[in-house]
């Protein structure tokens, strides 16, 4: 069977009602058994000293190498701020049909200024590792902004999304999963499915 | 069109900043490539269809500016966004007025590069779906290459694409520029006989045994020069359309000739005796007033009722008003394609000028107007500055520099006359009050040249 590891890489402690609410939403989103994983193990490279914030793209190079064992893809969750070279900030990244996925919680919370709150928090949680774990299946942006796998630049589209698979992409992803089922062979290549 | 029919070129020298951004934009659904420099791009600019580019501004060669200038040359419709870490205000305003869509600072924020592309996105689909609504309503409006929509001239092709059919004599009538021309055209193009030879005599261009000749052609040995037997227009048109434009300016002596030969269908070579028979569909034309013409016995009676069995008359364009914007962009498309260049449009300004303009030379001279307009234009919008109009525009005649003969002073008149309307002779003619054949005999005497394309245009 193949499983998805949940991984906290954070730099605070687990949080682990927050673990326990993505690992039962996600399994039942996918249909997937989801395991937590708790190695003490932390990327290692990926904090750019100037921006101070961590390169969310050397974070997953360094998931896909560290990949738990029987774990067919991973998804981290740090409360550490991602971003890519050429834009200010992400929420997460994954590798578009590949095995590694990553969601900060960073900017989740709010912009600071008011005390977040803690089910809003949780729900935008959940619907980013829904959305990053979606690509690493293979799905695209959706156009219905409800769906979580919309494109969400900011917090007002997060919050504007459900945390699950509109129709359509539900559809898609069970086409995908079946697709990918076939060709055993990307299990013995891990990085095969990477962009 | 799907966001995978949009492709994005990604041009940056840091292959991080061409990752990042091409994996970004590949999780919306577009088509995604990238190019290192420059000349890598321009390369793939001209290999394939680009609907945006993404490029960096200092790059090591070729800089962002220049790939900018050359994509926009290559590709007109390409949407080109300048990417920089260091924004300065010269850069921008440089970027902006060689046509970049915008300009970001790096790193762009999530939602600003969100945006930017769904904004290309969506004008680039308003853009298409205009070109093809526009195209659509064309097709409607068009009599092969007549235009219009009034219901004036709507009528004239229905009646036009009736009489194609049959065997009948049309003749044409309408002012200088209307189109005359064109009409003859569409209706052999639109008739049984439309792959058999359209043939086109210019009645008032020639003299009277030129004429004669040009018509029925001759025999050796008929007159001096005739070194051997050369048939003429009818029998070269045989099967087809002969055109006679300006059938109000021939002779008595070729009018009966002409009715000779529609009666019995046969002609006979200048110098000759033999009877030819021909096979001809005749489409005559004229902007004089036949009837009047009759009435002033200055045209036979018996000629004009053989010829005006179908007349389509075609209305001046200042009786068609309705009809310009949807010229300007019929010549516009045109005549850019033809002249290799970029003519979008005209400004409102501009076609409030167009709009109020009297067109004495009709759809002719509206063509020439927006000829010359892109040919001085600067901008792919056409300014009223770039058309030449005025509204109260009429002939003014230079005042010699010093004593001159009547001769010279004619001549530079008439000269002068022929620019305005830019070589149209029916026009010029008009104005200077004198008949065509007189005033073609005096460019011929003092050496004036016929403006090219006079003739090519919309009669």
């Amino acid at each position: 069977m193949k499983e998805i590891a949940i991984w906290w890489i954070g730099a605070s402690g687990v949080a682990v009602d927050l673990l326990e609410v993505v690992q039962r939403r996600v399994a039942g989103e996918f249909g997937l058994p989801v395991g937590a994983h708790l190695s003490a193990e932390r990327p290692e490279g990926s904090l750019d000293p100037r921006r101070r914030q961590h390169s969310s793209t050397k974070i997953l190079h360094w998931l896909a190498e560290h990949r738990p064992a029987g774990a067919d893809r991973v998804l981290a969750i740090t409360d550490a701020d991602l971003f890519i070279p050429i834009l200010t900030f992400v929420f997460g990244e994954a590798h578009l049909k590949g095995r590694a996925a990553v969601v900060s919680t960073a900017r989740l919370a709010g912009d600071g200024l008011m005390l977040p709150d803690p089910a809003r928090f949780r729900a935008r949680v959940v619907t980013e590792c829904v959305h990053e774990l979606g690509h690493t299946f293979g799905l695209l942006h959706c156009q219905s902004t409800r769906c979580a796998m919309a494109r969400s630049p900011g917090l007002r589209e997060v919050d504007a999304k459900n945390e699950t698979l509109c129709p359509a992409c539900r559809e898609r992803y069970l086409e995908l999963a079946t697709e990918n089922g076939e060709n055993d062979e990307q299990e013995k290549h891990p990085h095969s499915g990477r962009r | 069109m799907s966001k995978k029919n949009t492709h994005i070129l990604v041009v940056d020298d840091e292959e991080i900043v061409r990752e990042s951004l091409s994996g970004w934009l590949e999780k919306d659904g577009y088509t995604l490539a990238s190019a290192p420099d420059g000349p890598s791009a321009l390369k793939e600019l001209e290999a394939g269809t680009w609907s945006i580019i993404l490029c960096d501004l200092k790059m090591p060669g070729m800089d962002g500016l220049e790939v900018l200038d050359r994509a926009r040359k290559l590709h007109p419709e390409i949407a080109v966004v300048i990417m920089t870490a260091f924004a300065t205000v010269d850069t921008a305003v440089n970027a902006m007025k060689l046509g970049a869509f915008d300009y970001l600072v790096k790193p762009f924020d999530p939602e600003e590069l969100s945006l930017m592309i769904q904004k290309i996105v969506s004008q680039q689909s308003l853009v298409r779906e205009n070109t093809i609504l526009r195209k659509a309503l064309r097709r409607d409006y068009r009599f092969r290459d007549l235009v219009s929509k009034s219901p004036a001239m709507q009528a004239v092709f229905d009646l036009a694409r009736t009489a194609a059919r049959s065997p009948s004599t049309i003749l044409v009538l309408g002012e200088s520029g209307t189109g005359k021309e064109l009409m003859a055209r569409a209706i052999h193009a639109e008739s049984p006989r439309h792959e058999r030879p359209f043939v086109e005599v210019s009645c008032a261009a020639l003299t009277e045994t030129l004429l004669e000749s040009e018509l029925f052609g001759y025999e050796k040995g008929a007159f001096t020069g005739a070194a051997a037997r050369r048939e003429g227009k009818f029998e070269a048109a045989n099967e087809g359309t002969l055109f006679l434009d300006e059938i109000g300016d021939i002779s008595p002596k070729l009018q009966m000739d002409l009715l000779r030969v529609l009666e019995e269908r046969k002609v006979t070579r200048v110098g000759g005796t033999e009877l030819v028979p021909v096979d001809v569909r005749i489409i005559a034309a004229t902007n004089r007033d036949l009837k009047k013409a009759v009435q002033e016995e200055r045209f036979r009676q018996d000629l004009y009722y053989r010829l005006n069995v179908i007349t389509i008359t075609l209305p001046p364009l200042r009786d068609r008003r309705e009809d310009i914007p949807i010229l300007v962009d019929h010549f516009l498309e045109t005549l850019g394609v033809e002249m290799k260049r970029d003519a979008e449009g005209v400004s409102a300004e501009a076609m409030a000028l167009l709009l109020a303009h009297d067109w004495p030379g009709n759809v002719r001279e509206l063509r020439n107007v927006l000829e010359r307009g892109i040919v001085v234009a600067k901008e792919p919008i056409l300014q009223v500055s770039d058309l030449g109009l005025s509204l109260s525009s009429g002939p003014h005649a230079p005042a010699p520099a010093h004593p001159a003969s009547l001769a010279e002073i004619e001549k530079q008149y008439i000269a002068s006359v022929l620019q305005q309307t830019d070589g149209n002779v029916t026009h010029a003619a008009r104005i200077l009050d004198i008949d065509r054949v007189t005033l073609y005999s005096k460019i011929r005497k003092y050496g004036l040249r016929k403006v090219e394309g006079e003739a090519a245009g919309e009669s």
